[in-house]
């Protein structure tokens, strides 16, 4: 199919697809309107979209998420024990996480990563998108959060994108 | 065993409104009344889904939907105008 | 409807609800800002996220309708609680909002 008519971003499409069906129900007039939807949006706000990476292994990314979303819940059970215990007060602290991730979506899958999963929410790039400001909830040891950081999340990110 | 359980959700979940209701009229800060009203709708979505399976129908669904989206940008619109002092530059 | 989908909406409610208290419990409790950023952002999400699977559970068998907007306020949910949270920390990092004492480190000034 040529270029200029067919699917430029065909993940995006399927997403649409598959929030459209998910919105109005399965049924086969939807199907349709949700095709016809999935083929002219991205055609149309083509101009729009920044520069895709390059997704080399999509399993992976399954994989990643699907891990996220265990560590996801282990890491609510920590904050939960953390607030429920009257008797502990916090030991927060500010990180800054040296990055080796370079394109800007992968940056913000991680920084999403860091904010949910564990103990962790990250504040802010620096300019350079060398290092990420990172806010842990209750930690006393920078360097071994730095390293299960890079060990757990960064190092999947890495092998998917680049 | 569901109604109980519903009842026992609800509950919880008004306990945490007024939790968040304290820490919004408490600040001290802006951005704990907007880190308050944020987590306020979150909790709003979740008593619209209670109040969903209690009366067993789908028709608020799509409401909690778009609080969900108007919340999201509203807390973005705020933190933003904390930020700068406009919402857009 | 089978006892297995009435346990699992019980349960999946009930989790929700817990998680949700204690998010709201991290926000009210908790010393300062940043502090407070954990609870909404991993407790709630997480209690919301269970609230919304067990409604999926519960008209999944009782009633037939096809579509799952639950699933897709989930989704929703998840994707924007770590930006919102992200934006509010900035936001306090210029208006240099006060961090506990025991706090190591420091936020930047950019």
């Amino acid at each position: 199919m040529n270029a200029r008519f067919g699917f430029p971003r065909p993940l995006l499409s399927l997403t649409l697809l598959l929030v459209w069906l998910m919105l109005n129900g399965l049924s086969a007039g939807h199907g349709v309107l949700g095709l016809i939807m999935a083929w002219g949006l991205p055609l149309f706000t083509r101009d729009l979209w920044p520069d895709s990476p390059t997704v080399k292994k999509p399993w992976r990314l399954l994989l990643y998420f699907a891990r996220m979303m265990v560590d996801i819940i282990q890491a609510s059970l920590t904050v939960a024990r953390l607030v429920l215990n009257p008797s502990r007060q916090p030991k927060p602290s500010f990180v800054s996480y040296p990055l080796t991730l370079e394109h800007p979506l992968a940056i913000t899958l991680l920084a999403g990563t860091i904010s949910l999963t564990p103990g962790t929410v990250s504040a802010d790039i620096s300019d350079d998108r060398k290092l990420l400001l990172i806010h842990a909830l209750d930690e006393l040891d920078d360097k071994s959060l730095i390293e299960a950081i890079h060990n757990r999340y960064e190092k999947p990110l890495l092998e998917i994108f680049q | 065993m569901i109604t109980v359980a519903l009842h026992i959700t609800i509950a919880l979940i008004t306990l945490a409104v007024l939790l968040n209701v304290f820490r919004l009229v408490r600040g001290p800060d802006s951005t704990d009344r907007v880190l308050a009203l944020d987590t306020l709708y979150i909790n709003a979505i979740a008593l619209i889904l209670l109040l969903g399976i209690e009366l067993g129908t789908r028709l608020y669904l799509e409401a909690a939907l778009l609080i969900a989206v108007m919340g999201f940008v509203g807390t973005v619109a705020l933190a933003k105008y904390l930020k700068r002092g406009s919402v857009i530059e | 409807m089978p006892l297995i989908a009435e346990l699992s909406i019980s349960i999946l409610l009930v989790i929700g609800g817990v998680f949700a208290l204690t998010g709201a419990i991290g926000l009210a409790r908790l010393p300062d800002f940043y502090t407070r950023l954990h609870g909404p952002t991993k407790a709630t999400t997480v209690g919301v996220g269970s609230i919304a699977l067990a409604s999926v559970v519960y008209f999944a068998t009782s009633n037939a309708r096809y579509d799952l907007i639950e699933l897709l306020i989930m989704v929703f949910l998840f994707l924007t609680a770590p930006i919102s949270a992200n934006f509010l920390a900035k936001a306090a990092m210029h208006l240099k909002v006060k961090t506990t004492d025991d706090t190591r480190g420091h936020p930047w000034d950019q």
